[in-house]
């Protein structure tokens, strides 16, 4: 067993010595940690006991039921409860020596950090961010000064490294203060990369980090892997809406048709399929192709390209040029609505901007709705 | 970001330079290259590319920089 003096890291012999010195008997490394009542996460490979307790390490490689869970998180499901325990890892064979990577307690952050980490031996610090990734985190206060301080002392991290360094994700300096956290915990923040799959190149780097591992980017796959979310959200109120859709296409000479409301109905549904795709995915993946840099009307555009030749192709059941007009100005509204929502998912668009992208559309979004039912209601006649 | 671009003249990031002690720091944390060091001291490059996430204001350690942005 290594030894080292008291303000360094005391490494609990590797599993194999633990087999050997067992003799025959079948021996169970883990089972020190086993405890009534818990399990052992798939990501821990093992404990290391050091003077500030016993530290998972953990496994670089995802397992299939990481990227499973992955998949279900990116299409929206349970995304809330995603969440790992914050505290120390350990990552490969980690000592005194080695940096401590901070992140947030998103398991899929959490995920995408370590398996960037292959051969490298670090800590890694995960803040309690309530399953919120670092840079949302940040915005929102939980990937703090305060929460970093707290982790720090609890971990009692000056027992674990002998220097007074710790890496901190670029994008978590919207929440942490440099200065503050030097005052309160000893400790210096260095400012790592935004990406992670730029970490060993920093690490390598003597912890300098490029110019291009210093800004956001914003490229077709990283857009387009958020449009399931975007879609997932607006299914309840899309649920809603088309009962309202329904609701609106029964009304006609005899006051009210159930027949009505439903030919009608399903025709309305149609321009709101349009107007969900076009806002929700369209327009987040084609992003910089699409005239204007105004959400909203860049919406506008998609919608009025992608429901003109959808109207047309079930041109036969619409009534009149009242009907139409009604279905493309329902489509086109509820198009520039989410393209204007998916401002809050991009990493360039400034909260001045979005106040006055809506302050100037959201009044001209719910007129074009009145106007629409009023003209579909008129159709019907 | 130079390919995709959000509306001009809407931040509210201020430079104050008198206060700039030339740390850098914010050249480092903007993650949109809105700084750039000259002379030692911190100058806006790219004002329409601020997107008010207040990193730079946040770690500017003598208080030269703010964003005031509202509810957004």
């Amino acid at each position: 067993m290594d030894k080292i003096s008291t303000s360094g890291v005391d490494i609990m012999s590797s599993m194999d010595e633990i087999a050997l010195s067992c003799s025959a008997e079948p021996s169970n490394p883990m089972a020190d940690y086993e405890k009534p009542g818990y399990k052992l996460c798939s990501y821990v490979d093992k404990f290391i006991k050091t003077h500030a307790g016993a530290i998972p390490i953990i496994k670089s490689k995802l397992g299939k039921d990481d990227l499973f869970s992955t998949f279900h998180v990116r299409c929206g499901i349970k995304r809330n409860k995603y969440k790992v325990a914050p505290g120390l890892y350990g990552i490969g064979k980690p000592d005194k020596n080695c940096e401590v990577l901070v992140t947030a307690n998103f398991k899929l952050t959490f995920d995408h950090l370590r398996k960037e980490l292959a051969d490298i031996n670090a800590w890694i610090l995960v803040l309690d961010t309530k399953g919120i990734n670092v840079w949302c985190a940040a915005g929102k206060g939980t990937f703090s000064t305060m929460e970093l301080v707290n982790k720090i002392k609890d971990c009692t991290l000056e027992k674990i490294v002998d220097h007074k360094r710790i890496i901190v994700p670029q994008l978590g300096a919207t929440g942490v203060s440099a200065g503050d956290v030097k005052k309160l915990s000893g400790f210096r923040v260095v400012y790592g990369p935004i990406r992670a799959n730029d970490i060993p190149a920093f690490l390598k780097n003597k912890r300098k980090v490029d110019k291009n591992m210093r800004q956001v980017t914003f490229n077709l796959y990283e857009r387009f892997i958020l449009t399931p979310v975007e879609i997932q959200i607006v299914l309840k109120p899309a649920l809603i809406a088309a009962l309202v859709l329904f609701i609106v296409s029964g009304f006609g000479p005899g006051i009210f048709s159930f027949s009505g409301a439903w030919e009608r109905g399903v025709i309305s549904f149609f321009a709101l399929i349009a107007g969900i795709v076009s806002g929700g995915f369209v327009t987040p993946v084609l992003l910089p192709f699409i005239p204007s840099r105004q959400f909203a009307l860049k919406g506008i555009i998609a919608g009025s390209v992608l429901s003109i030749p959808l109207l047309a192709l079930i041109s036969t059941a619409i009534k009149g040029v009242s009907g139409f007009a009604a279905l493309f100005l329902f489509s086109v509204t509820i198009s520039s609505y989410l393209a204007m929502n998916f401002t809050g998912a991009t990493p360039f668009t400034s909260p001045s901007g979005v106040e006055k992208e809506m302050k100037r559309y959201i009044p001209m979004q719910l007129a074009s709705l009145v106007i629409s039912s009023g003209l579909w209601i008129y159709s019907a006649f | 970001m130079k390919d995709l671009r959000y509306l001009d003249d809407v931040s509210t990031l201020v430079l104050d330079k008198e206060k700039c002690i030339g740390c850098s720091l914010c050249t480092e944390v903007c993650p949109q290259a809105v700084f750039e060091m000259r002379d030692n001291k911190a100058h806006i490059v790219d004002f329409n590319a601020c997107m008010e996430c207040g990193a730079c204001v946040n770690n500017c350690p003598s208080k030269a920089i703010s964003v005031s942005p509202g509810v957004g």
